[in-house]
This record gives C-alpha cells, structure tokens and sequence, in this order.
C-alpha cells in the first residue's frame, strides 16, 4: 500500500454513469414522496380516489412502494456504490462505458415498466415484488450485469485490501439476487400474456415471501446503505471508521442473522409455531449487529463533532445513523410475537417503515448527495448551505410528524380492536377503529407533505449548484481523509 | 485471533463465496422444513380448488391489490377469533398462488368475509361503500361491474395452477366454460357445477358475468369451505 501511495497512477473513473443515476435518484425521490403523499391524501379523504381504477389506493400502493425503494432508493445505491468502488479500488469500472451505460438505462426501463404494469392492472400482489415474470427476468438481466460490473472491478482492484463499504455492497447485490430470484418463480399462463402464478401456494408461499420481503429491507435498505455509510461519513468527517473489528463483526453477524427474521410477519398465523419463535429469537438477535454498526458509524465522529454545526450534509448523515438505531430497536421490539399481536396489521408497522426509509435510508442517501454533487460536478461547494439546513428541519419536522402519528394511529387501532366492555363483547366494531385514526391521517398527509417539501429545496440547490461556474478545483483535493482514493480523475 | 478476515478481504471471490454460505443458511433452515414437514399444511374436510369463477374473481382481487388494504389470515388471538371467526388454517390457503395474507388491515380481515353479507350487499358495497359505510375508506370499485371478465383464456389459466400444484381434474377442466356460465346463470342447472366445486355462490347475471361477478363469486366462497364442525383442535395441532 505504501508502494501504491508513493507513485500513484491516475485513474479515470467513470463518473459519468455515477452522474446518470444520482440525477435519476433525485427524480425518483420526488415521485416517490409525491405519490405517498397523494396516498396519504386517499387514505384521509377516499373521494380521491374518484374511482378511477388506475389511481385507486390498490394500484398506486406498489407506485409508492417500489418508486421509494427501487427507483429512489436504487438509483442512489447503484450511483454511489459505482463510485465507491472505482475510488477505494482505484480502478476503473469494469466492462467499460457500455455495460455501465447498459445498466443505467435498462435499471431505469425496469422502473418505468414496473410503475406503468401495476397502473394499468398487473401485480403478483407479493409485496415489494409485484412486478409480473417478464419484467422479473429483465431486472434479473440487468442485476446479473451489476453484479459483474461490481465484481470486475473489485477484481482488477490496485489496493491490497477490500475496503468494508464493498463488503456490504457485495452482500446486497449478491443476497438480493438470490431473493429475488428465490421469491419470484412463477409460470406465466403463455408466453404472450403477462399473467403468470407464483409456484408456491399459501403458508409456503407466505414464508418464501416474508424470506424475501423482510432481506429486501435486511439487504436493499440496510446492507446497501450501510455501505454509503461506510464511505460517506469517514469522507465527510475526515476521520477513519471508529474500529475495524467492530466492522468486521458487524457485517458476518449481520448478514448471518438478517435472513433468519422474516417469520416475524407471519406471527399468530397458520405458520407453524416453531418458524415464528425462531423468527422471533434471531429478530431480537439482531439488535446487537444493528446497533454495532451505529456505534460504528457515530463514533466516526469523534473528534469532529464541530462539523455539524458547519457541515449540514454531515448532519444529514449522523441523524439518519441515529434513525437506524432507533429502528432498529423498534423493530426487534415489534418482533416480539406478544408485542406483534398488538402492533401487526396497524399502522405502527407503517409509521416503522418510514422511520427506517424517511430516516434511514432518504437521510444518509441526502448526506451522500450532497457530498457528492460538488465533487462530481467539480464544484468547490454547494450553492447554499443555508438551504441545506432548511432541507434538514424541514425533513426532520415531517419525520417527526409521520412517525409519532402513526405510533398513535397504530397503537389506538390495535388496543380497539382488541377492547372489551363490561358484558365480555367486543366493544368496537372495526369501522370505529377507522374513525378513530382520521386525526393521524391527516397529521401523517402534513409529515409527509414537510418531507416533500424538503426534497423540493435540495433538488432547488442541487440545479443551482450544477448551474454555478466552474471551480477550479474539486472538493476532493481540498481536502483528504481515509479511505482516500488515489489522484481523482480529472472528469470524463 | 485465530481467524483472520483478511482471507476475504482480499480475495472477492472468497468473499462472494463466504456471504453467498452465510446467508444461505437462514433460508435452508426455515424455508426448506415448511415444505417437507407434512404436519404443516393440516388434512381437513371440505378444500377444494376454485371454481372457474371463483378463480378468475381472485385474479381481479390479485390484480387490484386489495392485499395492500384487506389482510385474509384471523390471528390466533381471542378478540380475532370473536370477530371474524374461526383462527384461519393452513390448509385454507393451499391453493393460494400466491397467498394473500396481507400486511395491514386498513379494511377488516376478509378469510372469512364469504356468506357474511348477501351477494347483493357487496355488490352495491363494491361499487359505492360510502353508501352502506359512511365512514369507509375504500375505493369505489363500480368500474368492475361495467367490464366484461375476459374469459378466452379460462383453460390457459387453469392449466397453469394445474402446473404449479391446483389438482385441477380433467373433467374441471374441460368443463371451466360452461362452469363459468353456470355460476354466473341463476337460471341455469347448478347441479354439476356444485358436484365439482360444493358450496359454489352462483351469483346474479345473464351467464356473461363481469369482473365484479367474478370478484364477488370468490368474496362469497373465502373461508367457508372447510367444515370445521368436523374437525378439532388437537387435529389442526401442528
């Protein structure tokens, strides 16, 4: 390694397909928080509905979805992880301008196919995996071609070591190959129809389901993400991760016991009663590798604390650890099968979610971007700073405002469908409990409406930032911090 | 320390290798028992595969994602039980490709939706709920009783649950069209539609039934079909 700082050899990144998928994040972005807030609006006042079949909750629900964590969520991780890996491999990607480019445009076909099925009335009805077998096996296609994009290029690497942002990155696009994969075989009724049935059937299905549906969270929203944590906070701080052991013990425990906690949907079901304690137990397990990994990534910090205060993007990255350890705990918490009868089915699962995806994942991928956009576009800093800050308690507040409301949404739902009167009956009937949460709904619609509005001033400040002139010289070489890359590239 | 984390660090096959293990055995120990363990999907009176009718109303039901607000799974849970009826079985969901369990009630649960009200409340719940539930948050559904269900490819669709595990016989199977029709006829001969599918709702219509027809056949059906008067507890013990 020593050699390799002594003489190093420039390196010409492909940062032009980094490029691509940042400005596509950032459109997603505001899609998806536009469409959840239309769904929010629906489920305050159903007349919004307006009965037209492609803008019912029912069919708008996966848009939300899958433009929040595929397209939005997606964009982000493919963008950055392209350029993680060429900077802390010093290596450019492999397979060359096609293959990425490739990448780029079928990963965003796969998105707009996928939107457009379920508008006009195609869905598996799998959650999170609603896409019919056809646009399955493209994005499979497209997922084998990152795979070897990645891969390539941590083979053809200069540095000696695998720096621990791709140990995670690795993990997502493998493991979320094999879910996918896994979770998707269908036979389609012929091969000109987009109707197909999954192989599986009921409790099977169920598990198979929930085996992916709760990695796709395990691998897409955390491994990945943690890998831009990896990155971004030591690079933004200025300081080395916090400790190299608790890294490497954070990501085998993590990756090991993620897959075992998707029987924690399934509790109280006709799922056999060993597959949900086991669920349960290796659930709670998974607290410790989750909050290791926080610590990790707070203590990164240490003695730069003082960024924050000048630093807004920083913040944006230390806050969402913060909502990652709040999640995290949350979640085990919910996977108690005694906590679960109360919660599950209720919109604390909802109000869980969005901790972890507005929090989370939207807050460390802002951190990213805005660490990001200057030295990919070659600018000293961003246009505003001061909106980055707006950005930032504007997003907070609305966070705030979803989670709390649904907590109350979902806890009154839970403990009034399980209420009895004096005589031993039931004492609501189910349309009460709806009755009951509209207040929350309506506070939820004004949490997410903040958060949109926040995602509105960053992309405001990102045109501006990418519209000013020229600077001279790049973030990048202002300032260096582990893990450094070699020279950067001088643009494409 | 004895073991090393460089021998994946650098090294990314080995290290593609380790993770593709290490998270392979999570699934392998939960997912593969489910599958074999014959104890889990229990052996009761009464599962049949849908109707042709029936089939196509869960397609409808499939492809207007109404698992994003109705779960079809009662809880083993006291107040569930009183509410909805008897704790949901495996078995019920057998031939559910894929099942539709569902993650959140923003609905009330519909396993065992089916004989609750009468065919003529859903449809007019369907097309307009707020007229019988002021307070409902559903969309109106009312497109589906203006669009005729596609039915030319009935036998494909059937084939193909055939292929995935619906033991659908030869005779259902020749027999899906005029199925179709019967249930969907009040008027027509419902004696052999019944001995092939017991327990079959015909619904109102001229025998060219439309996607609310379809949908509403299957609301009617869900959760009725295992006689639970002839079973028991220590039985469905898995």
């Amino acid at each position: 390694m020593s050699d390799a700082f002594a003489a190093p050899r420039p390196v010409m990144y492909n940062e032009d397909v980094v490029k691509k998928f940042i400005i596509a994040a950032m459109f997603w972005a505001i899609v998806a928080f536009l469409v959840g807030v239309y769904l929010a609006a629906e489920l305050a006042w159903p007349s919004l509905n307006f009965g037209l079949s492609w803008i019912n909750f029912g069919r708008l629900r996966p848009v939300h979805t899958s433009a929040a964590i595929f397209a939005f969520g997606g964009s982000a991780l493919i963008g950055t992880s392209l350029y993680i890996v060429q900077r802390t491999c010093r290596a450019r990607l492999f397979g060359g301008r096609a293959l990425a480019d490739f990448l780029f445009w079928g990963y965003q076909f796969f998105i707009v196919m996928a939107a457009l099925s379920y508008v006009m009335g195609y869905s598996q009805s799998k959650e999170y995996a609603e896409p019919e077998w056809h646009i399955d096996l493209f994005l499979t296609v497209v997922w084998v071609v990152y795979l070897l994009i990645f891969l390539g290029t941590l083979l053809k690497r200069q540095e000696e070591h695998i720096y621990v942002a791709n140990w995670f990155l690795l993990a997502f696009i493998v493991t979320v190959a094999m879910l996918h994969i896994g979770n998707n075989a269908a036979v389609p009724i012929s091969l000109f129809s987009a109707k197909s049935y999954i192989v599986y059937s009921g409790v099977q299905d169920a598990i198979v389901q929930w085996w992916y549906g709760h990695n796709a969270v395990g691998f897409f929203l955390t491994a990945g993400f943690l890998g831009m944590m990896y990155y971004f906070i030591p690079k933004a701080a200025g300081r080395p991760v916090y400790s190299y052991r608790l890294s490497v013990v954070h990501f085998w425990t993590l990756i090991f016991l993620y897959i075992w906690a998707g029987p924690h949907h399934l509790h109280w079901t006709s799922l056999p009663d060993w597959t949900q304690m086991l669920g349960m137990a290796f659930s709670v397990m998974l607290w410790m590798p989750s909050w290791g990994g926080m610590i990790n990534g707070i203590m990164t910090l240490s003695g730069a604390w003082d960024k924050l205060r000048t630093d807004p993007g920083l913040r944006f990255s230390v806050t969402a650890v913060g909502f990652y350890g709040m999640s995290t705990f949350e979640g085990p918490l919910m996977s108690v099968r005694q906590v679960n009868a109360l919660s599950h089915y209720t919109d604390w699962t909802i109000g869980h979610v969005h901790s972890g995806a507005l929090g989370w994942v939207a807050f460390i991928v802002f951190g990213a971007i805005y660490y990001i956009v200057p030295v990919l576009w070659q600018r000293k800093a961003l246009y505003s700073t001061r909106l980055v800050s707006w950005h930032y308690w504007i997003a907070t507040l609305g966070i705030v405002l979803y989670i709390v409301s649904m907590w109350v949404a979902g806890i009154t739902e839970g403990l009034m469908w399980r209420a009895y009167d004096q005589y031993g009956f039931l004492q609501y009937s189910f349309v009460e409990s709806v009755v009951a949460i509209h207040p929350y709904m309506v506070v939820r619609l004004l949490g997410g409406l903040f958060f949109l509005t926040g995602g509105l001033i960053m992309v405001y400040n990102l045109i501006q930032t990418v519209k000013s002139p020229t600077t001279e010289l790049p973030r990048e070489k202002l300032q260096s911090g582990y893990p450094a890359g070699a020279v950067p590239a001088a643009g494409e | 320390m004895a073991f090393r984390n460089e021998f994946f660090e650098k090294n990314a096959i080995f290290l593609l290798v380790g993770t593709l293990l290490t998270v392979a055995v999570g699934g392998i120990v939960e997912v593969v028992p489910v599958f074999t363990v014959e104890t889990t999907v229990e052996k009761v009176q009464g599962m049949r595969p849908y109707s042709p009718l029936e089939s196509r109303g869960r397609d409808i039901y499939v492809r207007e994602g109404c698992y994003t607000c109705h779960s079809q799974q009662v809880r083993t849970l006291r107040d569930e039980v009183e509410r909805y009826g008897h704790y949901s079985i495996a078995a019920e969901s057998m031939y559910d490709h894929p099942f539709q369990w569902g993650s959140k009630r923003i609905g009330p649960d519909l396993a065992r939706v089916g004989g609750k009200y009468s065919s003529d409340w859903q449809y007019a719940h369907l097309k307009n709920p707020q007229e019988l539930v002021p307070e409902s948050l559903m969309p109106r559904y009312a497109f589906l009783a203006e669009t005729p269900l596609q039915t030319y490819d009935t036998v494909a669709r059937m084939k193909t649950l055939r292929m995935v595990g619906v033991p659908y016989t030869d005779e259902q199977i020749t027999s899906a069209e005029s199925d179709l029709r019967t249930q969907s006829d009040p008027t027509a001969d419902q004696t052999k539609l019944l001995a092939r599918y017991p327990k079959a709702v015909t619904v109102p219509g001229n025998g060219t039934p439309t996607e609310m027809d379809a949908l509403v056949a299957y609301l009617q059906m869900l959760g009725t079909l295992v006689n639970f008067a002839d079973t028991n507890t220590e039985r469905l013990r898995q």
